[in-house]
C-alpha cells in the first residue's frame, strides 16, 4: 500500500509493506545506510534515529507508525555535519570502527536536546542502550561533554 | 514507488576508484609504468640459504615496498595511497597514510587513502591480524614513501638541470634552494613516472628527529568525517544496482544438514524470489559456508521473514550433544589428570610434595564471540563468468581463494573488494559468509545478492573463542618463594576447523603465555591434555592470551596471598632479574613468527612497564573500604602489557570500576593516539568479557542468540577513566623492532579485575564471567 513518510525534510512515497521496520525501509529501499543494523531487537542503539526530534530504534518501529512523523537520521542531522556532536566526535577522535557511532551520535543529539549540560550519570543512563564494542565509551562522554559546552542544538 | 539515489557508501576501493577516475589514464602517471614483471620484483624472497623467515616475509606471498603497487600521483598534486589491509577500527588507514606522508614528505591531507582488493600475488600478504599490520609494514610503507620522494627529486632535478644532492622534498614540494626555484608534486609526477624505481639500498630514509607525522599525537582519522556523517561504507552497506537481499537459515549444530525442508509458506512473504539450499561442507569446514537453506528477496526484512517461514528438519550429526555443563566436567577431569608435557625444567614432581606449603587453583573461562557491531555480511555478483565481491572482511585473499575454490572458478575471475569492517575481532577473520554471497548470486545467475548475517546468525554461528579450564599448582618454600609451577591448558584447539582430530593446542596458542612464562623459579612444567572441538573454534582478539592470561595472572597473586607478600612486588619477583631470553628455550618455536634474536622474552620490559603502571596507579595507597587494585601483565604479539584495575564494590556486590591504568611497551610507536585508543577499547573489551561474557552451548546449540543473553559492557559500567601510559614514548629511536598494539591489551585487563575484586573483598573470581559471583 502506498505510504508517505517525511524523512529529512523530504516527502517520500512508497508502495510496500506497511509492518516493514523503519530501519530496512532507510537502509535498503531509501539507501541510507548510515542508519545502522546491529541488533534488530531493540538492544544496540545502532539503528537509532530521531522520530520528531526524540531518538528511537529504527528496527522497533514500523513504517505505518512512522507515518505522520519527522523522521531525521544521521544523513540528515547536519547536511555539512556541523553538528556539535560530530565536531566533538571528530575532535576527540571518538570512533574505532566507526559502526555505532551514528546511532550513538542521534542517541546524545537526544539527550542534548532534553538536557543540554548532562552530569555523568545522566549521559550513562541515556546512553546505556548504545553498545560499542571497540570501546569508546569514556570518549564517548568526554564528547558528549564538549559538545554541551559548544552549546549543541538541533 | 522505489527510489534508487544511487547512494552506493563503500569506501573508495580501487576498482571504483579506476571507474570514477580513470586508472590508466594520465590523471594516475606515477601508476601507470608498473612492469609486468613487478609480481617478482619485491615479493616474497625465495628461501635460497635455506635460512628461516620470519616477521612479514614469512607471511603468505610476503611484504612489498615498490611504491607503483601502492601510490599514485596526480598532476594536481594529489597523492592516492593504496592501503593492503583492511581497517576494523584499529586505524591502520590512519597510521599507514602518516608513514608515507612522511618519507614522501606529502602534505598528509593531499593524500588520499584507497582500500586496495584482494590480490596478493601483486600486494603481498594482507591478512589484517595478529596485531602485525604497522609490525610488519612500518619499514615497506616508509620504503615506499621515500622511493616515491626521491623519483620526483630525479624527476625535478633533471627538469632543472642541477645534481639531484642540490635538491629536497619538503612538504608537497621540491626545492631547489641554490636557485631558489621550486615545484609542486604534481607538475613532475609525469616526468617521475618514467625515473627508474630506486633500490632499498639507494633510500635516503628520514632521519626519525625530522619526523613530521610518525610518533606526533592528535592525528585525525582518515575516516573520522565519513563515520560522523553516516557516509563511511561497510561491508553490509553495499549497494549495487538491481541488489537482492538474503538470510539464510543455518543448521544449529555445528556439521549438522538439512533433512527436510518445505518453503510454501516462505515463498508467500511479499518481496521473497527464490529460497536456495547451501551444501554443507564437511567437517572440519575451515572457512567455508555451513549447510542451510538460504531466503533471497528484494529486501532484508522479506528475506527475514521468509526465514521465518522455513520448515526446516535438521541432522544434527555427532555433536548435537555438545553441552557446556558437561564439557566443563570433561574439561576439568583433563585438568586433573598428567596430560602432553609441552615444557618441562627441573624436577616438579620432586620439588611439589616437599614444598612448605602448596597452592592448587582451577579456572574456566568459557566461550566468546566476538560480536563486531557489524555483522558479518558480503554482496557478490557474477558478470560473464566473473564474480565480484564487497565483502567486510580481514583477509581478502583468503577470501578470493575460497570463492575460487567453491565455485570452481579461476584466481583472477574473482574480485574481492574490501570495505570498512564495523568492528573484526578475529570474526572476519574467516571469509565464509562472502562465499555464502557467492552462492546466492549464483542461484540468481549472477545478480547481485548481499548476503546479511542477524545478530542472531552471528550468535549462534560465530567461530567462538575457546573454552578452557587451567589448572594450576605451586609449591612455596618457607620464605615463599615458588619453587615449583605446574601448569595444564585443556582447551579445544583453532586447528581443529582445519584438520580432524586435532586435540592439542597448536604452538601458537601455547604461545600465547602459556609454555613462555619468564617466571623465576627452578622447577616449572607445562602440560596440555588434548579435547576434542564440537563447534567451530576461531580467533578472538588475543585469542588463548585471554585464559591462559586470566589463569596465571590470578595464580601469582593467590600465590602472593599465601606468602603473605603484595602481589605486585611477588609478581616482579617472579619475573626475576632483568635478562633476554630466548623464547626456544621456553618452549616457544612460534614467537609470534619473529625471529628470537630481534624479539627476545625481555624481562625488564615487563617489569619496567609493571612498575610503571603500579606507580601511575598509585599501587600501595591507604586501603579504601570496598575498594581494591589489582595486577596483572602479559607479553602478547611481542609488545609488554601490564594493567592495574581499581574496583569498588558495594555491600550489596555492585560492582563499579573507578579507574583503569594500562601501559604497553610497543617498540617505537606511529600513532600514540590510536595506540590509546586500542588500549582504551581492550581495556573494555577485557572488562566485558571477564563480568558479562559466556557463550554456552545446549544439545549442540548455543543458549544465547542476541545481546539479551550474550550481554557485552554498555556505558554505563565502563570504567570511569582509562589512563594509558606508553613506555619511552617520544623516544626516536625507531631502530628497535616494532610490537604488536591491537591485541596485547586484553589479556591482562580480567585478571587485574578479579586481582583487584579479591583486594577489595577477599573473593576469589576462578570462573569467568563474574557476573553475580559477588551478590549476597
Amino acid at each position: 500500500m502506498d505510504i508517505t513518510l517525511t524523512v529529512n525534510g523530504n516527502a517520500l512515497q512508497f508502495d510496500g509493506e506497511e509492518d516493514m521496520p523503519l530501519l530496512w525501509y532507510l537502509r535498503d529501499i531509501e539507501g541510507l545506510t548510515g542508519t545502522k543494523f546491529g541488533c534488530g531487537a531493540g538492544l544496540c542503539g545502532a539503528c537509532t534515529v530521531h522520530l520528531d526530534g526524540s531518538a528511537v530504534r529504527a528496527c522497533q518501529i514500523s513504517l505505518k507508525d512512522a507515518v505522520g512523523h519527522k523522521i531525521t537520521t544521521i544523513e540528515g542531522l547536519s547536511p555539512q555535519g556541523k553538528h556539535a556532536l560530530q565536531i566533538a566526535w571528530q575532535h576527540a577522535n571518538v570512533p574505532q570502527c566507526g559502526y555505532c557511532q551514528p546511532g550513538q551520535i542521534m542517541q546524545a543529539a537526544s539527550l542534548l536536546k532534553d538536557t543540554p549540560h548532562p552530569s555523568d550519570a545522566q549521559i550513562d543512563e541515556a546512553m546505556s542502550g548504545n553498545i560499542c564494542r571497540c570501546g569508546t565509551y569514556t570518549r564517548i562522554r568526554a564528547a558528549i561533554k564538549e559538545a554541551a559546552n559548544m552549546g549543541a542544538s538541533l | 514507488m522505489i527510489h534508487d539515489r544511487n547512494a552506493t557508501p563503500s569506501i573508495e576501493n580501487i576498482s571504483r576508484r579506476s571507474a570514477l577516475l580513470g586508472l590508466g589514464t594520465a590523471s594516475f602517471v606515477l601508476a601507470l609504468r608498473l612492469p609486468a614483471d613487478a609480481d617478482e620484483s619485491n615479493g616474497a624472497k625465495k628461501e635460497v640459504d635455506g635460512t628461516k623467515k620470519y616477521a612479514g616475509d614469512a607471511m603468505p606471498n610476503g611484504i612489498r615496498n615498490d611504491p607503483r603497487l601502492f601510490l599514485a600521483l596526480a598532476p594536481d598534486g594529489t597523492v592516492t595511497f593504496i592501503c593492503i589491509r583492511s581497517d576494523m577500527g584499529q586505524g591502520v588507514r590512519t597510521g599507514f597514510r602518516m608513514i608515507v606522508a612522511d618519507e614522501l614528505e606529502a602534505d598528509l591531507n593531499r593524500i588520499k587513502v584507497v582500500q586496495a582488493q584482494g590480490d596478493e600475488p601483486k600486494y603481498g600478504n594482507q591478512d589484517t591480524d595478529g596485531s602485525r599490520s604497522t609490525r610488519h609494514h612500518f619499514y615497506a610503507v616508509r620504503q615506499v614513501g621515500a622511493s616515491m620522494r626521491l623519483m620526483l627529486e630525479e624527476a625535478a632535478a633533471q627538469k632543472w638541470g642541477v645534481s639531484v644532492s642540490e635538491v629536497e622534498a619538503v612538504n608537497h614540494e621540491i626545492l631547489h634552494r641554490p636557485s631558489n626555484r621550486k615545484l609542486g608534486f604534481g607538475d613532475v609526477a609525469e616526468a617521475a613516472s618514467a625515473m627508474p624505481v630506486p633500490t632499498p639500498e639507494q633510500l635516503n630514509l628520514k632521519d626519525p628527529s625530522k619526523f613530521r607525522y610518525i610518533g606526533h599525537d592528535d592525528q585525525q582519522l582518515a575516516d573520522g568525517f565519513n563515520i560522523v556523517t553516516g557516509k563511511a561504507g561497510y561491508g553490509i552497506d553495499t549497494r549495487l544496482d538491481g541488489l537482492l537481499y538474503a538470510v539464510i537459515l543455518r543448521a544449529p549444530v555445528y556439521g549438522g544438514t538439512i533433512k527436510t525442508f518445505d518453503a510454501t509458506e516462505t515463498m508467500k512473504v511479499p518481496g521473497v524470489l527464490k529460497v536456495v539450499t547451501v551444501d554443507p561442507t564437511p567437517i572440519p569446514s575451515e572457512f567455508m559456508p555451513l549447510a542451510g537453506v538460504g531466503v533471497i528477496a528484494t529486501n532484508t526484512w522479506a528475506a527475514i521473514k521468509g526465514r521465518e517461514k522455513l520448515q526446516v528438519t535438521w541432522d544434527d550429526g555427532a555433536n548435537g550433544t555438545y553441552a557446556s555443563d558437561t564439557y566443563k566436567t570433561e574439561l576439568q577431569a583433563l585438568a586433573r589428570k598428567p596430560g602432553l608435557v609441552v615444557r618441562n625444567v627441573g624436577d616438579v614432581d620432586g620439588t611439589l610434595p616437599k614444598a612448605a606449603r602448596k597452592v592448587e587453583a582451577e579456572y574456566y573461562i568459557p566461550h566468546l564471540a566476538q560480536a563486531p557491531m557489524e555483522p558479518p555480511a558480503a554482496a557478490a555478483r557474477i558478470v560473464d563468468g566473473h564474480c565480484e565481491i564487497w565483502a567486510c572482511v580481514q583477509s581478502p585473499q583468503a577470501t578470493r581463494d575460497r570463492v575460487v575454490k567453491r565455485l570452481g572458478l579461476k584466481n583472477e575471475d574473482v574480485t574481492v573488494n574490501v570495505t570498512l569492517l564495523g568492528g573484526g575481532f578475529g570474526r572476519k577473520s574467516k571469509p565464509d559468509f562472502a562465499v555464502e554471497a557467492a552462492l546466492m548470486s549464483k542461484a540468481m545467475d549472477g545478480k547481485p545478492v548481499k548476503v546479511t548475517w542477524t545478530r542472531e546468525d552471528d550468535l549462534t554461528h560465530s567461530y567462538f573463542h575457546t573454552v578452557s579450564v587451567e589448572h594450576l599448582e605451586a609449591g612455596l618454600d618457607a620464605s615463599g618463594k615458588t619453587v615449583a609451577y605446574l601448569h595444564r591448558t585443556v582447551a579445544p584447539t583453532i586447528f581443529s576447523i582445519f584438520k580432524p582430530d586435532q586435540t592439542h593446542e597448536a604452538p601458537f596458542e601455547l604461545g600465547m603465555g602459556a609454555v613462555n612464562v619468564p617466571w623465576n623459579v627452578p622447577n616449572l612444567r607445562v602440560e596440555n591434555p588434548g579435547v576434542a572441538a564440537h563447534t567451530r573454534i576461531g580467533w578472538f582478539r588475543s585469542v588463548s592470551n585471554i585464559p591462559h592470561s586470566f589463569a596465571i595472572q590470578s595464580f601469582i597473586a593467590e600465590l602472593a596471598a599465601a606468602a603473605g607478600r603484595d602481589p605486585k612486588d611477588y609478581l616482579i619477583e617472579m619475573i626475576g632479574p632483568d635478562r633476554l631470553i630466548d623464547p626456544i628455550t621456553q618452549g616457544d618455536s612460534w614467537n609470534h613468527g619473529e625471529d628470537p634474536k630481534l624479539y627476545p622474552y625481555d624481562t625488564g620490559r615487563l617489569r619496567r612497564v609493571v612498575e610503571r603502571v603500579a606507580s601511575e596507579a598509585g599501587w600501595g595507597r591507604k586501603p579504601i573500604e570496598g575498594r581494591g587494585l589489582g595486577i596483572a601483565c602479559v607479553h602478547a604479539f611481542v609488545s609488554y602489557t601490564a594493567a592495574v584495575v581499581d574496583v569498588a564494590v558495594d555491600k550489596s556486590g555492585q560492582l563499579t570500576i573507578p579507574r583503569v591504568d594500562i601501559g604497553i611497551d610497543c617498540g617505537p610507536v606511529v600513532n600514540p593516539e590510536r595506540v590509546r585508543a586500542q588500549l582504551e577499547g581492550a581495556v573494555i573489551q577485557g572488562v566485558s568479557l571477564a563480568t558479562l561474557g559466556e557463550i554456552s552451548f545446549k544439545n549442540g546449540r548455543t543458549e544465547q542468540s542476541n545481546f539479551d543473553g550474550y550481554e557485552v559492557t554498555r556505558i554505563d559500567a565502563a570504567p570511569r577513566e582509562i589512563h594509558v601510559h606508553i613506555m619511552d614514548l617520544g623516544s626516536k629511536d625507531y631502530s628497535r623492532p616494532l610490537g604488536g598494539v591491537g591485541e596485547p591489551g586484553v589479556p591482562p585487563v580480567a585478571p587485574a579485575l578479579t586481582n583487584a575484586i579479591f583486594a577489595a573483598t577477599g573473593k576469589r573470581i576462578r570462573n569467568l564471567p563474574i557476573r553475580d559471583q559477588l551478590a549476597g
